[in-house]
């Protein structure tokens, strides 16, 4: 028996399903996203363990309790949310302090874990600012800091970096991942970010739907996705004479499917094509290694390895 | 320095110092009049009204009570509205306007109509509620309502509420719902949510609202000249007065100017500290 489990979970609003029968079990310690595109059932996913959203039937345990049976103020869940839903009318500290008052935590340890969380996070020296002296980056972490010093059983991360900007969300993600580490929370991330997910997690379930199209490490799905949904969420893929193959596995060669280059995007560490063939537009990805690349216009051979 | 600005606003300026800034100039110089049974108003500078407002302690009975009534109002629609904004808040799509109406409505009808059907209630035995509790025995004498301040700070409660509303409706319009579930995975009751989350963020719709109401209910008119009558005066009934039943313009002056002088200061010195507490936090 997994650490949680969700059997069979459904959730219906009137006629919409927005969660289909989804079964998964998530180990202690453990990382897991719930990755896809907006509407797929992640988030309500979320809200039903959280607790703000009920079940239409199925079961979440939790330590092989019933977690239904708990009133959402009772779960010891930590909740980081999208809009971070800091309290604006109270500092840092008072923000991240609140969660060890309503467990009745002592002053004085109080004080010493929610000092060792901020420091934790990054974040020792804002103590006394308000929510909206913060930057976005900041007030990740003091949502960060409020779900995390309560010491959860498990913790939600609902599109927590959606709101940042491309490099300082790539820098959270690994800040975020050695927090989780060092912690051993077990954690379940809720995003629409393939690349966050596969750079976060142990293991990532593709939602589409309401259904879990493929629960498993993010390299075993990327290589091996089980239905074509997953093929074309996870990163770009190239359907040609009937097999599927990425378009970093594509290069270009003295011999092979022959085409003529549509468009080339510069990428900085790449270069991305549009070849157009006999057997329709095939993308490829070359790395920039400082060799001159093929033109637009220019008659190319694409070869690849069958797998 | 440009001056198309200055001139542009030049004919509104006009207007409004031929409204607003003459007028009110003449109050205050009017206030400073000599007046006489006989003599009628002499243009002279003498500080006799103000000494008499100052020193008469009828006067200052009238002006406590003024502020007492205003701050009763202000206490009761705080208590009374904010949590029916928060209720209204949280209701879904027919029932919010229809509601919303409902607490808009006293705004829709005329303050003298709607504040003769409070003297319709509860005027004396003939009035239509203490005619019913007294053939019900429930009451030996008509409830006190008329000539009454309970019955004015019941009245202007009525009129002033939709503001209150309004005013803190606003401010918990901006809340972001998330924040109440953060507080609840945190472990928070509902009582505590309320308390510790949504009522601070409330604040300050509550405090600019109490400033609204408490302004409006000091210098109301209609509805404690109908309920208070000549026997239960305010600054406004005062005034009023003193300019058409005894004709001493220059005394009446004095009382409205007094009245406007310590409204200004209560308002902006209420402002400013909501301003100040509340900077850092909502900014």
């Amino acid at each position: 028996m997994a650490f949680l489990e969700l059997e069979n979970l459904t959730k219906r609003f009137g006629q919409q399903t927005a969660v289909d029968g989804l079964w998964l079990g998530v180990d202690k310690g453990e990382f897991v996203s719930l990755l896809g595109p907006s509407g797929c059932g992640k988030t309500t996913t979320l809200q039903m363990i959280a607790g703000f959203v009920e079940p239409t039937s199925g079961a979440i345990r939790l330590e092989e309790r019933d977690l239904l049976a708990v009133k959402p103020a009772q779960r010891g869940l930590g909740v980081v949310f999208q809009s971070y839903a800091l309290f604006p009318h109270m500092t840092v500290v008072q923000n991240v302090s609140f969660g060890l008052e309503m467990q009745g935590v002592a002053g004085a340890e109080r004080a010493k874990r929610v000092g060792e969380t901020l420091e934790l996070v990054g974040l020792g020296s804002f103590t006394e600012r308000f929510p909206r002296q913060l930057s976005g980056g900041q007030q990740q972490r003091v949502a960060l800091a409020r779900a995390l010093v309560i010491r959860p059983r498990i913790l939600l991360l609902d599109e927590p970096l959606s709101n940042l900007d491309a490099k300082l969300r790539e820098e959270m993600q690994i800040e975020l991942r050695q927090i989780q580490r060092t912690v051993g929370t077990t954690t379940i991330l809720v995003t629409h970010d393939q690349a966050e997910a596969m750079a976060l997690s142990d293991r990532i379930v593709v939602m589409n739907k309401g259904r879990a199209e493929q629960i498993g490490p993010p390299y075993e799905a990327y290589e091996r996705p089980a239905t074509p949904f997953v093929a074309s969420f996870l990163g770009k893929t190239n359907l040609v004479k009937g097999i599927a193959v990425r378009p970093e596995r594509i290069s270009f060669a003295a011999s092979g499917l022959a085409g003529t280059v549509r468009t080339r995007i510069f990428q900085g560490n790449h270069w991305l094509y549009q070849v157009e063939t006999s057997d329709g537009l095939v993308t490829v990805i070359r790395q920039n290694t400082g060799e001159p690349m093929p033109v637009e216009g220019a008659v190319v051979h694409l070869s690849w390895m069958a797998g | 320095m440009k001056t198309a600005p200055y001139l542009l606003s030049l004919p509104a300026l006009l207007l409004f110092a031929a409204v607003v800034i003459v007028p009110l100039g003449m109050t205050v110089a009017l206030s400073f009049h000599d007046w006489g049974q006989y003599k009628g108003i002499v243009p002279v500078f003498i500080l006799k009204n103000w000494r008499e407002v100052f020193s008469d302690s009828y006067y200052g009975e009238m002006f406590w009570r003024t502020f007492r009534i205003a701050l009763l109002v202000t206490l009761l629609s705080a208590v009374f509205g904010a949590p029916e904004a928060y209720i209204l808040n949280r209701m879904r799509s027919p029932w919010r306007g229809l509601f919303l109406l409902v607490i808009l409505g006293p705004l829709l009808i005329s303050v003298v109509a709607r504040t003769l059907g409070w003297a319709l209630l509860f005027g004396g035995k003939s009035g239509l509620i203490n005619a019913v509790l007294l053939s019900l025995g429930l009451i030996s004498a008509p409830l006190p309502f008329m000539f009454t301040e309970t019955g004015i700070v019941v009245a202007l409660t009525h009129v002033l509420m939709p503001y209150m509303v309004l005013a803190v409706w606003a401010a918990l319009q901006r809340l972001d719902p998330q924040v109440e579930n953060a507080a609840i995975t945190l472990g928070a009751g509902p009582f505590t949510v309320l308390r510790r989350i949504v009522l601070p963020q409330a604040m300050p719709g509550i405090l600019s609202g109490a400033v609204i109401v408490f302004a409006l209910a000091a210098s109301a008119f209609a509805t404690p000249a109908i309920i208070g009558g000549r026997r239960l005066k305010v600054a406004s009934t005062l005034a009023y007065d003193e300019f058409l039943n005894t004709l001493n313009w220059p005394l009446g002056a004095a009382v409205a100017v007094l009245l406007l002088v310590a409204l200004v200061l209560i308002v902006f010195g209420a402002n400013r500290w909501v301003e100040r507490r509340y900077a850092q936090v909502f900014g």
